[in-house]
């Protein structure tokens, strides 16, 4: 369990967290969001124990971060935003050195080593240089470091940086694999993944937590709003008198006008596509799609960390 | 003492797995060789005199690799983004800095034995004492550690390799020009200056196959104290 009461941090005058608290229980798995500066690498660095405080108290397993670090330490795997890779070791050889470094003893460190490296696909490059790898392996191997000594605390810090398609496909498999075992924080920009894998959300603004709770419960304290995609066969201005129409639609846009076909994003409900779709019909206009936007979260992300909401 | 090994190890791997050890290496053997094959060996000598000069023209090479050596040691790991590997495991900040030190002497202490070839050279044509050379070669040792200390200091406060180096070179140079001070300053400073630098006093009598015990905790106080301070950086890192 992780327990933040009143942390603070400075950095010279600036405070980059302030007066931060919250809980995150055994077996949760929780996104930590929020733009950049908002102090969530600085946060997840005091969590490390990498960096200490300007106040307030961390505690993990009922252990004070400031005060106990050493025995801490053994039970948390952290990932910095830059994995902390040694080029000139192989994967292999890094992965050992980790372990060792974090106390796993001599005997049993072959077998973390390949655990980790099964557990996050790396088996095939364990005789390759660090420094020869891709990004999506490297960033992989900064994942295996932070698992490989059986921590029971994962800071993971945007682990899906800089990473395609396909391997951030993989990274979600992964940190949802974790789910069970492993108390998780993980930031990340991307937030399709912390939508699926998280278990609920903290958002971060200037230093301070603005929002907690899962991605539904977030949503409805924004007024359940999101953006529902219409797209219709006729004139633009009708499609949008009629959208406007909709009680509970807060904004329409036309996004896309290409001779008889029209594309319309409005800001409302999930709920409300019933109603939208009787008044495109009722206006004398073909319905050819009506969807909930993918910019949903990014909407809600972004009025939670800009400050817009409510 | 695990993690300091554990720490070592990594870090001498990586002197020796990459170009930068070997070129400090080659330098210095390549430099005493000259300045053996120049001076020491330079008309008719005796034995000793030439065991001198060696060991004299030795500080010289060792205490610039020491700054070499050792200007990488924390400053690559900062640069490298690697320092939260190190802060996030469970190890001690001074054990970071030993592990560190020890690394950079380990490898400095190799390079100064592999130039052991040149005084049994003198074998050929002259006597050597065993008792000249252990004192010489012991004098060398601790001139390194003192010099990796001060190297080790400068690298945990500086960003970068490069300002490390600068900044340990310039520090060498402040301890070394010390003795000039002594000759300039008046009583009690000369006395001091003459005390605290790092070369004429201290090492001149290891060259001449003398050990006192004065030199001997001279420089493994020297050493402690920049470990020390450099310890203190490295947990001051952690406010900032």
């Amino acid at each position: 369990m992780i327990q933040v009461d009143g942390l603070t941090k400075y950095y010279g005058a600036r405070a980059a967290v302030h007066d931060l608290s919250f809980r995150i229980s055994t077996g949760e798995v929780v996104g930590f969001l929020g733009l950049n500066g908002a102090g969530k690498t600085t946060t997840l660095k005091i969590l490390a124990a990498v960096l200490l405080p300007s106040s307030g108290t961390v505690r993990i397993d009922g252990m004070d971060v400031a005060r106990a670090p050493l025995s801490l330490k053994q039970r948390i795997g952290y990932l910095p935003e830059q994995p902390p890779l040694y080029d000139e070791m192989t994967v292999g050889e890094y992965l050992r050195f980790v372990a060792e470094i974090h106390g796993v003893p001599a005997s049993r460190t072959p077998s973390a080593v390949e655990a980790v490296e099964e557990r996050t696909a790396l088996r095939a490059v364990h005789r390759e240089l660090v420094g020869a790898l891709s990004h999506g392996y490297r960033q992989r191997v900064g994942v295996a470091q932070a698992l490989v000594h059986g921590p029971s605390v994962l800071l993971l810090d945007e682990p899906s940086k800089g990473l395609d398609p396909a391997q951030i496909i993989e990274m979600r498999s992964l940190l949802r694999s974790l789910r069970t075992t492993h108390t998780v924080l993980v930031s990340s920009h991307i937030l399709p993944e912390i939508a699926q894998t998280c278990d609920r959300l903290l958002v971060i603004r200037d230093g301070e937590l603005v929002a907690q709770g899962t991605e539904h419960e977030l949503e409805q304290r924004l007024g359940g709003s999101g953006t529902v995609v219409v797209q219709v066969r006729g004139s633009a201005p009708a499609a949008e008198a009629a959208l406007r129409g909709v009680p509970g639609v807060k904004q329409v846009t036309v996004a896309s006008a290409e001779e008889d076909r029209v594309e319309l994003h409005a800001d409302a409900a999930e709920g409300l596509r019933p109603a939208i779709a009787r008044a495109v019909v009722a206006a004398g206009l073909d319905l050819v799609r009506l969807d909930v936007g993918q910019d949903r979260l990014e909407s809600l992300f972004l009025r939670l960390t800009r400050g817009t909401e409510g | 003492m695990r993690n300091v090994v554990l720490i070592a190890r990594r870090e001498l791997l990586a002197m020796v797995g990459t170009m930068a050890g070997w070129v400090i290496l080659a330098a210095v053997l390549a430099v005493d060789g000259l300045l053996f094959n120049s001076f020491a060996l330079e008309g008719i000598r005796r034995s000793a005199e030439v065991l001198t000069r060696f060991f004299y023209f030795s500080s010289g090479t060792t205490m610039v690799a020491a700054i070499f050596v050792s200007m990488r040691l924390l400053a690559e790991e900062r640069q490298a983004g690697t320092l939260p590997l190190l802060y996030a495991s469970p190890v001690q900040d001074v054990d970071i800095v030993l592990g560190k030190f020890f690394a950079g002497l380990a490898f400095l202490c190799g390079v100064t034995l592999l130039t052991a070839y040149m005084p049994l050279l003198i074998l050929i044509h002259g006597k050597v004492s065993f008792g000249h050379l252990a004192a010489g070669y012991l004098g060398l040792l601790l001139l390194a550690s003192a010099c990796v200390a001060l190297g080790t200091f400068a690298s945990a406060l500086a960003r970068t390799q490069i300002v490390a180096g600068i900044l340990g070179g310039a520090m060498l140079v402040g301890l070394l020009v010390a003795w000039q001070l002594s000759r300039v300053a008046e009583p009690p400073f000369a006395g001091f200056f003459a005390a605290l630098a790092l070369h004429n006093l201290h090492f001149v009598p290891f060259q001449s196959g003398v050990v006192h015990l004065r030199d001997v905790a001279y420089y493994l106080l020297v050493t402690w104290v920049l470990l020390f301070a450099a310890t203190r950086v490295v947990e001051a890192r952690r406010w900032r």
